[in-house]
């Protein structure tokens, strides 16, 4: 496959990595955001070949993980209403609500469908015109023009019976909780090339000032992630602050205009309750009020959700990279792939399935 | 949070007022919306997320990156033994 | 009004349809309705002297003083036609499998069928037509057989349950608890693509493939393994759940340790492209036609060779071996060199988005 395989190249992925090795003269802790890359890195085994001086931590980089909990609830409520056809992306099937996920609802008769494309909800719309269609639109700035353009297309099409329930999230505050927080220990970042295909890095600069680390753009292939994480060791080794590029063959400076127009006329910021984290303000997306009719918040009245996390759960921690998930007690025993307490066990992308699933 | 994928463009049409492209993905063929990248020809090659193009690859880019990446082992070869 | 004459005579209670087109509940309900259906639908077609004594069990003349192989499958794909295949070949093929996985020669099929009201009768002859030529092509006979009809939205069409009878080969104890760290681990041909094949033609995820569905009878393969060597081990074949299911399962029976090499893992381009854009690992993508099997060393090769040279075996490769640690666990070493965890699939193979 172009474009896959040439990064998969096993000879050119072990010279990047010792490329590594040679130039690293101290230890030194990279953060990668995306979930994506988390779950590269561990089926690779990525992190067994890089030198011991590298640790590389976890950050929240799934939206899955990091729907709030009262959202997810809500998802429910709306789900197991009758007449409604609630459409989600795969992932978020298992995420554990209180007490009940997607699966319950769909056990219990509700008409849950996974779709791959917003645009598939569309359709739905569109042939059941006496069902209600909701769609579950969850996502970082990489998920945000696709869902978009499905409330615009709904808007296009007249379409009176398309709804979304927006739980979208933002990378930049999210990174700034995590450097700004006193116990961070992270010295360079690796940024989530697909996020940036949209988004471009033009947001970044002022981050440099701040926070005084070096971030580098990384894509998702092994020969990218050591290419990302070699370059930012060799800005480390020369003390410099700047931004990098290591997946320059799909991400631009200033990113997708198009898009990101689209974003803003359709969406606004909103402070955004990180699951397992907290409130980051204005570290979310809604829709603007002009675009209420499609807002299924405003269409459904769920009600007074009142939510309950799994005491054991440690999500939180390990989604800001304070934890591996070793640490946490529950890992491997009440907190399995088939019973997950906690969202970063659920999605095939949070930190716990992955070394679940691949390192225990 | 960006499962996306490179796919070539082999015929683009407009559906519903969209500008879309059947995308081959290595044999396996699906529908994407090209909305957001409209620059994009038959032949070209995007990432595809969740059946929307979101970056236009670029060959050059990619063809520099991997040819540095390649002499990064050379030029160690040609140097020589470990320096330390 | 007109001078009317009314003919009492002429009065005639409309005889009741015969309904040849569809399935109707009272095609189920045990009468003459059922009885022409069997007739029609399955007697004609699988035929043999079982089926013709008519009786509610097969009897099965025999002098084998040997250990006999039971197996049992329900079948509810959707669709229930598919690139390569369809449930009627699924259903064959899958208990044939299940008894030659043991080492044993498969001999008798049974099929209870779980019709849905308003099924094409067309449809179910086409079912019934790809079950005979399966059931040909393993050397099998259908003995006995059993109808229900439910109502219309209770059997998506068609349910199929099958049981089968074989006999072990004499002096034979292949099992999963046999494999012995050492053995070769030898995979019949490339994953996932059944899996794939019915995901594409399902249409729920748009996408279009030319992949056809890997179902076949493997008995004659399994026969040529056996006849090149007697240190086969294990046999099994990865259904759903893919192969790091089934590899998972012989590791804890055998309480051994299995170790694949990636580079090894025969993978068609389009399922590895279907599963790049979905998100999901051949690993764990179903089969209906492939086996995996845990050999001596020693006889590896001369496996490998008859193998490759039966039909269903032309891919045949060895993929990893089995290891005395870790106990219970499936190992990956990755093309770059590294070491992974292999795990069972959890619950429900998703798409993701990240």
């Amino acid at each position: 496959m172009k474009y896959v395989t040439e990064y998969r190249d096993a000879a050119l992925v072990k010279n990047v990595i010792e490329e590594i090795r040679r130039t690293v003269t101290r230890p030194w802790t990279l953060m990668e955001i995306c979930g994506g890359q988390t779950h590269a890195i561990v089926r690779h085994g990525i992190d067994q070949l890089l030198p011991p001086e590298i640790e590389l931590v976890h950050g929240p980089g799934c939206p899955v993980c990091v729907t709030p909990l009262e959202l997810i609830d809500k998802a429910l409520a709306i789900a197991s209403q009758p007449n409604v056809i609630f459409c989600s992306y795969g992932d978020m099937l298992r995420v554990p609500g209180s007490g009940r996920d997607l699966f319950s609802v769909k056990a219990q008769g509700g008409d849950v469908r996974v779709v791959y494309s917003p645009l598939d909800a569309v359709a739905l719309a569109e042939k059941n015109p006496d069902k209600q269609v909701v769609f579950f639109a969850i996502g970082f700035e990489t998920t945000a023009p696709p869902n978009v353009m499905s409330v615009l297309q709904a808007q296009r099409l007249g379409l009176k019976n398309y709804s979304v329930l927006v739980s979208h999230v933002r990378v930049p505050p999210a990174m700034k909780a995590i450097l700004g927080s006193p116990h961070n220990r992270v010295q360079g970042f690796l940024l989530a090339g697909h996020v940036n295909a949209v988004m471009g890095y033009h947001e970044y600069p002022p981050f440099l000032e701040e926070f005084q680390i070096p971030m580098v753009v990384t894509g998702f292939e092994p020969l990218d992630i050591v290419q990302g994480i070699l370059m930012t060791v060799q800005l480390l080794e020369a003390g410099k602050i700047e931004i990098g590029n290591a997946y320059s063959r799909a991400v631009t400076f200033e990113g997708l205009k198009p898009a990101q127009d689209t974003i803003h006329k359709v969406f606004m910021e909103c402070d955004r309750t990180w699951r397992g984290i907290g409130e980051i303000p204005m570290s979310g997306w809604c829709l603007r009020p002009e675009f209420d009719e499609f807002n299924a918040e405003k269409r459904f009245n769920v009600g007074d959700i009142h939510t309950k996390e799994s005491p054991l759960c440690i999500a939180g921690q390990i989604l800001q990279g304070l934890k591996k998930p070793h640490d946490c007690p529950a890992f491997g025993k009440e907190c399995t792939t088939e019973n997950p307490l906690g969202a970063t066990m659920v999605s095939s992308e949070g930190a716990c399935a992955a070394y679940y699933k691949y390192g225990r | 949070m960006c499962l996306g994928v490179p796919g070539k463009i082999v015929e683009t049409y407009k559906k519903d007022g969209l500008h879309m492209a059947k995308v081959d993905f290595g044999g396996i063929f699906r529908e994407a919306c090209l909305d957001y990248v409209p620059e994009a020809k038959v032949g070209e090659y995007c990432i595809i997320h969740v059946g929307f193009a979101i970056s236009l690859l670029s060959e050059t880019e990619a063809l520099e990156t991997l040819e540095l990446l390649r002499q990064i082992g050379a030029i160690e070869e040609e140097l020589g033994t470990e320096l330390t | 009004m007109s001078e009317s004459t009314i003919n009492i005579e002429g009065a005639v209670c409309a005889p009741p349809l015969t309904h040849n087109e569809q399935i109707v509940m009272g095609h189920g309900a045990g009468g003459r309705m059922s009885h022409q259906l069997i007739q029609k639908a399955f007697m004609s077609a699988f035929d043999n002297p079982a089926l013709r004594a008519g009786d509610d069990a097969a009897r099965i003349e025999s002098n084998l003083h040997a250990n006999l192989a039971i197996s049992t499958d329900a079948h509810v794909v959707f669709p229930l036609f598919f690139p390569g295949g369809d449930i009627g070949k699924l259903a064959v093929c899958g208990t044939v499998n299940d008894v030659a996985m043991l080492g044993a020669k498969p001999l008798y099929l049974t099929a209870g069928f779980i019709l849905e009201e308003g099924l094409s009768m067309e449809t179910l002859k086409q079912v019934v037509a790809s079950m005979k030529s399966a059931a040909d092509e393993a050397g099998v006979q259908i003995v006995a057989g059993d109808t229900k009809v439910v109502q219309k939205g209770k059997a998506d069409g068609l349910y199929i349950t099958t049981a089968g009878v074989g006999v072990v080969r004499e002096g034979v104890t292949i099992s999963g608890a046999n494999a012995k760290a050492g053995d070769a681990v030898i995979l019949s041909g490339s994953i996932g693509d059944h899996g794939i094949a019915v995901l594409a033609a399902r249409g729920e995820l748009g996408f279009q493939s030319s992949l056809q569905s890997d179902v076949a009878p493997l008995n004659h393969l399994i026969d040529a393994m056996m006849n090149a060597s007697s240190n086969v081990h294990v046999l099994r074949d990865p259904t759903r759940g893919g192969l790091a299911t089934t590899l998972n399962e012989i590791a804890a029976q055998s309480n051994v340790g299995i170790l694949l090499n990636e580079e090894t893992l025969p993978v068609h381009p389009e399922v590895a492209a279907a599963c790049e854009m979905l998100g999901f690992d051949p690993l764990y993508v179903a089969n209906e036609g492939k086996l995996v099997t845990m050999v001596a060393r020693e006889d590896a090769e001369k496996v490998l060779s008859a193998m490759r040279a039966t039909k269903y075996g032309e891919g045949a490769v060895i993929i990893g071996e089995v290891t005395a640690e870790p106990r219970g666990r499936v190992l990956l070493k990755t093309a770059l060199g590294s070491t992974r965890i292999v795990d069972m699939l959890a619950g429900e193979m998703l798409p993701r988005i990240c």
